[in-house]
């Protein structure tokens, strides 16, 4: 690094060079990604084309959010097509509000009529999103809330649904008893936060399981893995685990996928079919959940874009339509609901291909 | 893929003759060296005895087989980065390449169905030299400082890798069997891996030991300016090195698959802070010109031996962070606690055998 230092004059140019290669890296980093919607201007009733809706993940390159977003899957880029609308898919390359706050604030400074954010941070976001509201702009979240600072929220699958159906999942697997624990992703994430607390409600029902320890794999492959492990060396009983994060499942799949463990510790949460497909059949995972990540996507475009059309306030009782998923209504607190998540076991899980 | 083979000019192959283990300055420098690796097995040692004292399943088979084989990453890593860091450069470059190297060799399977296992650690090798290659004319050619070199290219690559994986990614189902077993088969209950790494950390030491352009590598770094007057070819060894550091990280990369078997675009994010953090804490300078590989490994074997038991003894997860942080700092001061009781008391045996 100091042998340079001498050259200076020699290396001034090639500085220079380097230095624009590396603000080109950094721009390249962090507003990556632009899959523009071509214009193919289709007015559903009474909506408004050509908007400028920019769709903001946690982070970009996580998969569920690709299925999420992306034309070719069917998610929110799509439907924002099919109705002539300018899709734009932004974020930053982590997932946390300082790497995502810069992609909304870009969003907004290049006129953006609406937000479809996935909020990393229930709070960290607010002053941002609520100063886009200030000027008019259509603020939706989907997948994970920012409940003081958007417009509508479109919601994958009922938070209360999720947290017992996944201990009602587990418990049929060990038959009621045993040690478990909770493999989730940030401590701070919102929806895993609100899932954890109603399967601490749920396990009231099954006195004989007791849940040892929640653990956070920050939804990062080599956190999750270690985290895992630790829990299978620091409870040598532990009869089964619940990951309700695509990246945390994977990860303890992995983990669990040895003669040692395969079927004898439990493995259920939430993920992505394609992912588990092996662990499922191998025996790894008997049963875990999912929603569509792309209807999610789908639905929260077509209600931004109702949103802005203003034929719709998100007053609880609503209802507009969602091009092939039919008509939603809105339910209370502004909150849209997807629909009861899918179940996949080695019965179906063949079937999809996300 | 080991050191002597892709660096060693044929008219400088020959190692070194040893001479008078008192005059020779090398047997000095491996002394002090030794020194350095000692102070670290000691903490590693006490620390593995403290964490077993607290939690005894710590150093169940399993368990001490996981810590192994999931410090194979780190310790491929920091060998590679070991060599970048000796010429007073730095390799920001490695986890993105990793990340990049994952995707590319796991997809083959999904490309090509039934490709032969060596083609795809071929095809990782293959990302992993490009890259290094980049990183290694800019900075060699260039004179450019290798922070800004390769902090560039670690944005450029991971922009490549998130715009190659797009709305893919690489999942179990697509691996077969005999690839994910390369990370989890055994020989006497050690990883193979772990065995790979002791063979490669015991034939990058023997390079840079016993090979003048391995210890060309730790002229430049003492000083460069004193090095190039000596004739050292400063702008081939530095490029040696980035290639040598980006071809372990594309090899890195495909034990990646192996063990995630997962792989999307975020892969191995942040992994060359982790590598860094491996190379100083095993006593290799920062500024270049003194450590060793094995050194550099025993560091990242550390930093994975505090990250699984702070697992492994239940802390709660959000002080593992901060802890393992603290541990950090705790074996860093021991180290240089110990090194400097070790090199008073090699003066004083100096001193009694003037005498």
């Amino acid at each position: 690094m100091h042998e340079v230092v001498a050259r200076t004059r020699r290396v001034r140019g090639l500085v220079a060079v380097v230095v624009g290669l590396a603000v080109a890296a950094s721009i390249v980093a962090s507003s990556a990604s632009g899959s523009t919607t071509p214009r193919t201007a289709r007015a559903a009733a009474g909506l408004k084309t050509g908007l400028n809706v920019y769709v903001i993940p946690k982070n970009l390159g996580n998969n569920y959010f690709t299925v999420a977003d992306s034309v070719k899957t069917g998610g929110a880029l799509a439907a924002l097509q099919a109705l002539g609308e300018h899709g734009t898919e932004t974020s930053g390359s982590a997932a946390t509000s300082a790497s995502q706050l810069p992609a909304i604030q870009a969003a907004i400074a290049k006129g953006a009529n609406a937000l479809i954010v996935s909020a990393t941070d229930p709070t960290a976001l607010c002053p941002t999103l609520k100063q886009a509201m200030a000027r008019g702009i259509t603020v939706v979240t989907y997948d994970s809330d920012a409940p003081t600072c958007r417009d509508m929220f479109i919601n994958q699958a009922s938070t209360a649904a999720i947290g017992t159906s996944e201990v009602d999942l587990l418990a049929k697997e060990i038959h009621n008893t045993g040690q478990i624990a909770i493999v989730s992703a940030a401590a701070s994430a919102t929806n895993q936060n609100a899932w954890i607390g109603y399967m601490k409600q749920e396990l009231k029902k099954y006195p004989k399981m007791k849940l040892v320890s929640v653990v956070y794999g920050n939804d990062d492959p080599t956190t999750a893995t270690q985290v895992t492990s630790g829990l299978l060396q620091h409870y040598p009983n532990l009869a089964g685990i619940i990951s309700p994060t695509t990246v945390g499942i994977a990860a303890a799949a992995a983990v669990l996928d040895t003669k040692q463990y395969r079927g004898k510790v439990k493995l259920t949460g939430l993920g992505t079919p394609l992912s588990l497909k092996k662990f499922v059949n191998d025996g790894t995972i008997q049963a875990f959940e999912l929603w569509n990540p792309a209807n999610l996507g789908y639905l929260a475009a077509y209600a931004a874009v109702n949103y802005a059309s203003k034929t719709i306030t998100g007053a609880a009782g609503q209802s507009f339509k969602a091009g092939k998923l039919g008509t939603y209504k809105i339910g209370a607190d502004h909150t849209v609901l997807l629909g009861p998540p899918t179940v996949f076991t080695k019965a179906n899980i063949n079937k999809f291909n996300f | 893929m080991t050191a002597a083979t892709t660096q060693t000019p044929p008219d400088r192959g020959e190692p070194i003759p040893g001479t008078d283990a008192l005059v020779n300055p090398r047997t000095l420098v491996d002394t002090v060296l030794r020194a350095r690796t000692f102070g670290i097995v000691v903490i590693l040692v006490l620390f593995v005895i403290v964490t077993w004292l607290l939690q005894s399943s710590f150093l169940s088979g399993s368990n001490i087989r996981f810590v192994l084989s999931d410090a194979t990453i780190y310790a491929l890593v920091a060998i590679g980065e070991t060599f970048v860091v000796l010429t007073r450069n730095v390799d920001l470059s490695v986890g993105s390449v990793v990340g990049l190297s994952a995707y590319v060799s796991a997809n083959q399977f999904q490309a090509h169905p039934g490709i032969a296992i060596p083609l795809v650690f071929a095809v990782g090798l293959g990302v992993g030299l490009a890259c290094g290659a980049v990183s290694g004319l800019i900075t060699a050619i260039g004179r450019v400082p290798s922070l800004v070199v390769t902090l560039a290219m670690l944005y450029v690559i991971r922009g490549v890798d998130t715009i190659i994986v797009g709305p893919g990614q690489v999942v179990a189902n697509s691996l077969p069997n005999s690839f994910i077993n390369i990370f989890q088969a055994t020989i006497l209950g050690i990883p193979d891996l772990a065995w790979v790494v002791a063979a490669i950390t015991a034939a990058a030491a023997f390079y840079l030991r016993s090979y003048r352009s391995g210890r060309d590598l730790y002229a430049i770094g003492s000083d460069p300016a004193a090095a190039r007057l000596a004739g050292i070819p400063i702008g081939r060894r530095v490029f040696g090195a980035f290639v040598l550091s980006g071809a372990i990280a594309g090899i890195a990369g495909v034990i990646w698959a192996t063990q995630y078997n997962t792989i999307d675009a975020t892969a191995a994010t942040g992994l060359e802070l982790q590598i860094i953090a491996a190379v100083v804490v095993g006593g290799v300078a920062i500024f270049g010109g003194s450590g060793s590989v094995a050194g550099a490994v025993l560091g990242a074997l550390l930093l994975q031996t505090i990250n699984v038991a702070l697992n492994v003894l239940g802390v709660p997860s959000l002080w593992t962070t901060p802890i393992a942080g603290f541990l950090l700092l705790v074996a860093i001061s021991m180290d240089r606690g110990i090194q400097l009781r070790l090199s008073a008391a090699l003066r004083k045996r100096r001193a009694h055998l003037g005498a």
